[in-house]
């Protein structure tokens, strides 16, 4: 029987090579395909369509929660739990309650940009397979990886191996459970 | 990269000429509906013309300031843009001369003019040393003069650059642009000061300044990508050169300048909230009452939440026909923002809109575009000269669909 793999894993050694792979993937119509490199690069973020995820929504979800949550306090402080005369101005003093609403709007935005990035990638993660690779430590320094996943539907041993070889990849290899 | 020479092509040539002639037409025609309603009512011609000049003359060193600031920090979105900023501060000759009726209006508009009412009141005895006219006067001349002086050697060096080739690190357009920002920064605060806040002559903020600079930094920016957006269309001359990624650029300039105006304005309310003195409150009072209230919100509304709303998004930002319809909005709401700073300070009692205060911008706009077609079919529509012009095309990723 054979052991079943992660999936299989192509090296690259410039930007564009990888970000022309990754269309020609993509063209081919792989889904689970996933792309590694030393810094962003914007355009295989577009060749993979990885543009749209849920985070700008959780983001703007929290920050209208922080922004209701600041004024809200306020309002509540000082028009209704202790109401103190400040030189003569209404309880409802709206000007001066505008800068701990934004605050609170970009403190709870901020965090659950964090939050919801490392949510949303999964993270912390102990152990990921490609790693089992010990070229792939390269990813952070200057080689650049495109991993097709196992799960893919299309996915075949012998003949995605195949297909990532011809993409001028300089090395395609199996990656291990 | 194309071999394309990003030139007016004769037909375009001619179809600029029909709107630079219709614009005339609708300008001339605006302008003396406003002269002869000067000759019944000149007190309100005078105030619709100044809000409307504010608007041309910061729309124009606006632009003047995007080109410098643009030669100091780099950024494809600016050598994409420089010609349309350069013709837009080329215009600066025409508005020098449409100054001359703010100057006939002076004691229509300026009670601080009147020598009876400075002899009654102690506080403008002690601002009579800066607020009489001849210092006024030549305080415009200094402003214009530097205006001059900066855009005639950032058009000259930048034709200089493009006809020789030569000077490849572009270094004495950043010489000149660093001072030149300083100037426009302090000559755009001392301007507002005079020609706009001085209407009120005991009422002073010293944020002013700053909110006009990021006012005109929004108009120019909003102004350019309108232009940019028309030329690179479909079949336009800058269609392989502009992309998605330069309008992404420029439409977060645009959210930065709205956030900018907004931190402004709120900080001065909330610093003359917090103080609540009976010589800075009657500002704001007059215009949160009477009807100009309704202003004000629209201002927050149109002025700062729509646009900063829509500008997060990526993709209405790379977007040209959604880019210039935000841009379009931003340029209405600067003119019922220079309004608001303007007509409030003589109806006090209750809003009001004149039809001077329609026509008076048309009028003015159309001589002022008319002027800036001009300006703008004398040269190429890309600085062929920039060292850095074939990086700033590939930048935009006109090549690839927009996604």
């Amino acid at each position: 029987m054979i052991t079943p793999i992660y999936g299989i894993l192509a090296e690259f050694e410039s930007p564009s090579t990888l970000t022309a792979a990754a269309r020609q993937v993509k063209a081919k119509g792989y889904n689970k395909v996933e792309a590694y490199s030393p810094f962003a690069i914007e355009e295989v973020n577009e060749a993979l369509g990885l543009h749209h995820n849920r985070l700008p929504l959780i983001v703007l979800g929290c920050g209208i929660l922080g922004g209701l949550t600041g004024y809200l306090m306020q309002y509540y402080l000082a028009v209704i739990d202790f109401p103190i005369n400040v030189g003569a101005r209404p309880l409802h003093s709206w000007p001066s309650f505008i800068i701990i609403t934004f605050e609170l709007t970009i403190l709870f935005a901020a965090l659950a940009t964090v939050l919801g990035l490392l949510g949303l990638c999964g993270l912390p993660m102990p152990y990921h397979p490609v790693f089992n690779l010990p070229r792939f430590a390269l990813a952070s320094r200057n080689r650049f990886f495109l991993c097709i996943e196992a799960t893919d539907p299309l996915f075949n041993r012998h003949e995605t191996a195949e297909f990532l070889s011809t993409l001028e990849a300089r090395e395609v290899s199996e990656v291990a459970h | 990269m194309s071999a394309r020479d990003f030139t007016i092509s004769p037909q375009l040539g001619r179809g600029l000429e029909r709107l630079r002639h219709r614009s005339l037409i609708v300008g001339i025609v605006a302008l003396v509906g406003c002269i002869v309603g000067a000759l019944f009512r000149p007190d309100q011609f005078f105030r619709s013309y100044l809000f409307s000049y504010m608007f041309y003359i910061g729309l124009t060193i606006g632009c003047m300031a995007v080109v410098m600031l643009q030669y100091l920090t780099g950024g494809a979105w600016g050598i994409v843009l420089r010609r349309v900023t350069e013709a837009a501060s080329r215009t600066l000759l025409l508005l020098m001369f449409l100054f001359i009726p703010v100057l006939i209006g002076i004691p229509k508009l300026y009670i601080w003019s009147h020598a009876d009412v400075v002899a009654k009141d102690l506080i403008l005895q002690h601002k009579h040393l800066y607020l009489n006219v001849p210092f006024f006067l030549l305080r415009a001349a200094i402003y214009f003069a530097g205006w001059l002086l900066f855009a005639h050697f950032l058009n000259k060096w930048s034709r200089e650059q493009e006809e020789t080739g030569r000077d490849p690190r572009a270094r004495r357009l950043q010489l000149l642009s660093g001072p030149g920002l300083c100037f426009y920064a302090m000559s755009a605060t001392f301007a507002a000061v005079d020609w706009v806040m001085s209407i009120d002559p005991h009422w002073y903020s010293t944020i002013y300044g700053l909110l006009f600079v990021a006012g005109q930094g929004l108009s120019a920016l909003s102004f350019c990508v309108i232009v940019l957006v028309i030329l690179a269309k479909d079949g336009g001359p800058l269609a392989d050169a502009v992309g998605p990624a330069h309008l992404h650029d420029l439409g977060k300039l645009m959210l930065t300048f709205t956030m900018l105006w907004a931190y402004f304005s709120f900080s001065q309310l909330l610093i003359i909230w917090s103080g609540n003195l009976a010589g800075e409150i009657p500002w704001y009072l007059t215009r949160m009452t009477g009807g100009w209230q309704w202003v004000g919100i629209l201002l927050v509304l149109f002025h700062f939440a729509m646009p900063f709303a829509l500008l997060l998004s990526r993709n209405l930002k790379r977007t040209g026909p959604t880019l210039i319809r935000i841009a379009g909005v931003i340029i209405v709401m600067r003119f019922v923002d220079l309004f608001w700073q303007v007509e409030p300070g003589f109806h006090q009692t209750a809003f009001w809109l004149d039809w001077m205060d329609i026509l008076a911008p048309i009028g003015i706009g159309g001589l002022w575009l008319a002027d800036f077609l001009v300006q703008l079919k004398k040269r190429t529509l890309l600085p062929l000269g920039d060292p850095y012009l074939e990086q700033a095309i590939l930048h935009g990723g006109v090549s690839e669909s927009s996604y």
